[in-house]
């Protein structure tokens, strides 16, 4: 007897009024120079680009480039700092003035979110209450660490390195600016940090906090710019230690640049994560975890559950759960409150994003994205899934680094684990039941850096994050993200 | 009976995951034409009740002629969906209520601990029917429960259902008692295979009352049921929401667990008493721009 199927429907009635956060608070300059030496200064380049807000295309500041010559005097800056000042304060001092940032940052809480929103894409709801708060604990939590250091390694003499380059993404600007700062500044250590092209702002004006917390001159510099300056830090002569997070394929490159040299690195490159859902997992709240785990910040996550892996018995009633799931969600300005899924980073991120969508369809597999209605300007691709997905696939192979969840099922543990595995990857992972031995079983044969089990994406500084096998080597976060800035 | 293997897979509910599906629906924010849009709906769905030792005759007269006129001064408001009385009261409420739009709902089954034989039990539903009521609100019987015999509990409902005849039965699980989410998650299920038309939280006598993640729960059971069934189950959190903003949370969870055909008081109810005026002042802020004295309105 065939099931009549009805379904929920979640649109058109009783839709929300727009509840846009005010930006009348924030302060933004129309042109904004290199951060070098405690002050901002003109590029010797000459050259300023445009950063614009990707909902609606409109341009917010010009940001200056920085070519061979400004990366040159940032690292000039960086190495005197270093050598007159902060590699011989005590470290308690330098604990004080890494408390000050994490306090400037908290207190401007409200202008940081609405900048990262209108720079990055992404919904409020997340730079409020998930980057700017994890930015802030970083600095907090690594100040603390300061003059803790031969506690953390006793009888290791632990000592800084010098200089560290370190070369952040677009998908959490200023978070990751924190996770690379606030280790290296702890440990003793100056930074020329450049931010990537499309998502400058933040970083900027976390130039501004680290100028109002007076932190010596040289000891942090930021300079903007795209790839091309980001290989005049990575060549740079001067610089010690090389820290990247971004796309596998920079990373390589980067790896062959420093091979031979004497410069440290850490690499925290792409991941294509197994979500793991068995039958006795809690269904509704996994379903709310698969949610998270893709379509947060528009999938523009290292760490995404991208691959989703279902026991076949609950197949049916996950995958229509999810698809109920996925039409209340609200997709549109970043800006409103109630806005779950914001705007894609740039044009060339949705361009790779609708290239995937087209091979995963010619490959075979069956798409489905909900009815929504998205903004004429600006960049958007609404949340979609994939079902009929091969292993040997791309989109379940392949970072797309979007809104994209590929989904297959399997029948057995060691079906799923080898099945998961089996990608050149290994940054995150999560699995989804309600068996404490399952989770244990799982966890320890999972080559990921980091394993969640009935959760996904969250965070915390006192936890170490990064990858194995092609998502990178080196942790951040914890005692361990001290590590790759000291020598022992 | 073939619905007690059904009952014994109730899915597994993990609070933590409730807990943070919770904090996303507290953060949405309801303004404009949607709040009063949310406020007057809320105000529709409210079962107005009073459930004392010390009521009287004329304690539910007023609060009945309150259930239909809740604020005249103001044009074009809702009423309330239902009062919810003792047994005894059912026939005067009924008398009130003629013509007004509004039910009449009567607590049964030795309301609030449920302890009673079987026949009592359904003598207390049967007069609350026979005297008009149009909804009965029994009680699970929670000793049973926590002693493991589901079959118990689930026969004692179906045999309510049966006395109440045309009347609809909401079927109190008293949350509060029940200790964990996953044995919420089961009395749900036991009580929707057994026939509620109705789920509800509590009894109002128990602290905690309904809250978000306990109602989370029983929306998730109804959901369930209905991806199986094709039939719809209404649900009704009891005690605690005194506030609008607390309500709209409710309304907001309810529009995104289980989508539109809900958002109506034949599928939800709330079971409050003190909500309608505060629901009330919010609109005509609104309305007006202006927060009115809360003696411009009348307490019952």
């Amino acid at each position: 007897m065939a099931k009549e199927i009805k379904t929920l429907e979640f649109t058109g009635e009783w839709d929300l009024a727009p509840a846009p956060e005010n930006k009348d608070h924030i302060s933004l300059k129309k042109k904004y120079g290199l951060f070098i030496n405690g002050e901002f200064v003109n590029p010797k380049s000459g050259k300023y680009f445009p950063t614009i807000n990707p909902a609606n295309e409109e341009k917010l500041a010009m940001i200056a480039e920085a070519n061979e010559k400004d990366v040159d005097l940032a690292v000039k800056a960086a190495r005197k700092a270093y050598n007159d000042v902060w590699s011989k304060i005590s470290p308690k001092e330098r604990g004080k003035y890494i408390y000050r940032i994490a306090r400037i940052i908290q207190e401007k809480s409200r202008e940081l979110a609405v900048i990262e929103s209108l720079d990055g894409g992404k919904a409020i709801r997340e730079s409020r209450d998930v980057d700017v708060p994890i930015a802030a604990a970083h600095f907090f939590y690594y100040a603390g660490w300061a003059d803790k250091l031969n506690y953390a390694f006793p009888n290791q003499n632990p000592s800084s390195i010098g200089v560290a380059g370190q070369i952040i993404p677009w998908n959490f600007p200023l978070m990751m600016a924190a996770w690379k700062i606030a280790p290296a500044l702890a440990t003793g250590n100056t930074v020329v940090l450049k931010p990537a092209e499309t998502t400058s702002l933040t970083a900027l004006k976390l130039a501004e906090i680290i100028q109002e917390a007076d932190l010596p001159p040289g000891v942090v510099n930021i300079i903007t710019g795209a790839g091309e300056t980001g290989a005049a830090i990575v060549n740079h002569n001067d610089i010690d230690k090389i820290a990247f997070t971004g796309s596998t394929g920079v990373g390589k490159i980067i790896m062959k640049a420093i091979a031979g040299t004497n410069k440290k690195s850490t690499m925290e490159l792409g991941g294509k994560a197994a979500n793991i859902v068995f039958e006795d997992a809690p269904l509704d709240q996994a379903v709310e975890g698969i949610i998270n785990g893709i379509y947060f910040n528009q999938g523009h996550v290292c760490c995404a559950g991208s691959r989703l892996f279902v026991q076949e018995s609950v197949y049916d009633v996950v995958l229509r759960k999810l698809k109920d799931r996925m039409q209340s969600l609200i997709i549109g300005d970043p800006l409103d409150k109630n806005t779950d899924i914001g705007a894609i980073n740039s044009n060339e991120q949705l361009t790779t994003i609708q290239k995937y969508l087209a091979i995963g369809q010619k490959e075979g597999a069956e798409m489905y994205q909900p009815t929504c209605q998205l903004p004429k300007k600006g960049f958007w691709c609404p949340p979609t899934l994939f079902t009929n997905v091969s292993q040997s696939h791309s989109i379940a192979k392949e970072e797309i680094f979007g809104p994209v969840l590929a989904i297959q099922t399997f029948r057995t543990i060691d079906e799923v684990i080898s099945k998961a595995n089996n990608t050149p990857f290994g940054l995150s992972a999560g699995v989804w039941t309600d068996k404490g031995s399952k989770i244990f079983n799982l966890t320890s044969q999972m080559r990921a850096g980091v394993v969640w089990a009935n959760t996904y994406n969250k965070f915390d500084p006192t936890s170490p994050f990064g990858g194995y096998k092609e998502s990178g080597h080196g942790r951040e976060g914890g005692l361990h993200g001290l590590l790759p800035y000291l020598n022992l | 009976m073939k619905v007690i293997s059904k009952i014994v897979q109730s899915p597994k509910v993990d609070k933590v995951g409730i807990e943070d599906r919770i904090y996303r629906v507290t953060k949405r924010s309801i303004k404009k034409e949607a709040k009063i849009q949310g406020l007057k709906m809320a105000l529709n769905m409210i079962d107005l009740t009073t459930l004392e030792g010390m009521d009287t005759e004329n304690k539910v007269r007023q609060m009945c002629y309150k259930a239909a006129h809740l604020h005249d001064e103001f044009p074009n408001l809702p009423t309330v969906a239902a009062v919810c009385v003792y047994p005894n009261f059912v026939k005067v409420a009924v008398n009130e209520l003629k013509g007004t739009g509004v039910k009449v709902a009567s607590v049964a089954t030795a309301f609030p601990s449920g302890h009673s034989s079987l026949e009592i039990k359904l003598e207390d539903t049967k007069m609350a029917v026979n005297q008009g009521a149009d909804e009965v609100d029994m009680v699970i019987s929670r000793g049973r429960f926590h002693q493991g015999e589901y079959q118990y509990v689930f026969d004692e409902i179906a045999a309510v259902k049966e006395a109440c005849g045309k009347a609809r039965l909401k079927v109190i699980l008293e949350t509060g008692e029940l200790g964990t989410l996953d044995k919420v998650r089961k009395a749900s299920d036991i009580a929707i295979y057994a026939g509620a038309d109705f789920i509800k939280t509590s009894t109002g006598k128990i602290k905690p009352a309904a809250t978000l993640p306990v109602t989370l729960v029983m929306l998730e059971a109804i959901k369930d049921y209905y991806y199986e069934t094709g039939k719809m189950v209404g649900m009704k959190p009891a005690g605690g929401i005194s506030n609008s903003k607390l309500a709209l949370q409710y309304l907001i969870m309810l529009k995104e667990t289980l989508g539109n055909k809900w958002l109506n008081n034949q599928w939800f109810r709330f079971g409050a008493s003190s909500l309608a005026n505060d629901l009330l002042m919010q609109i005509l802020k609104q309305e007006t721009g202006a927060y009115q004295s809360k003696d411009y309105f009348s307490k019952d």
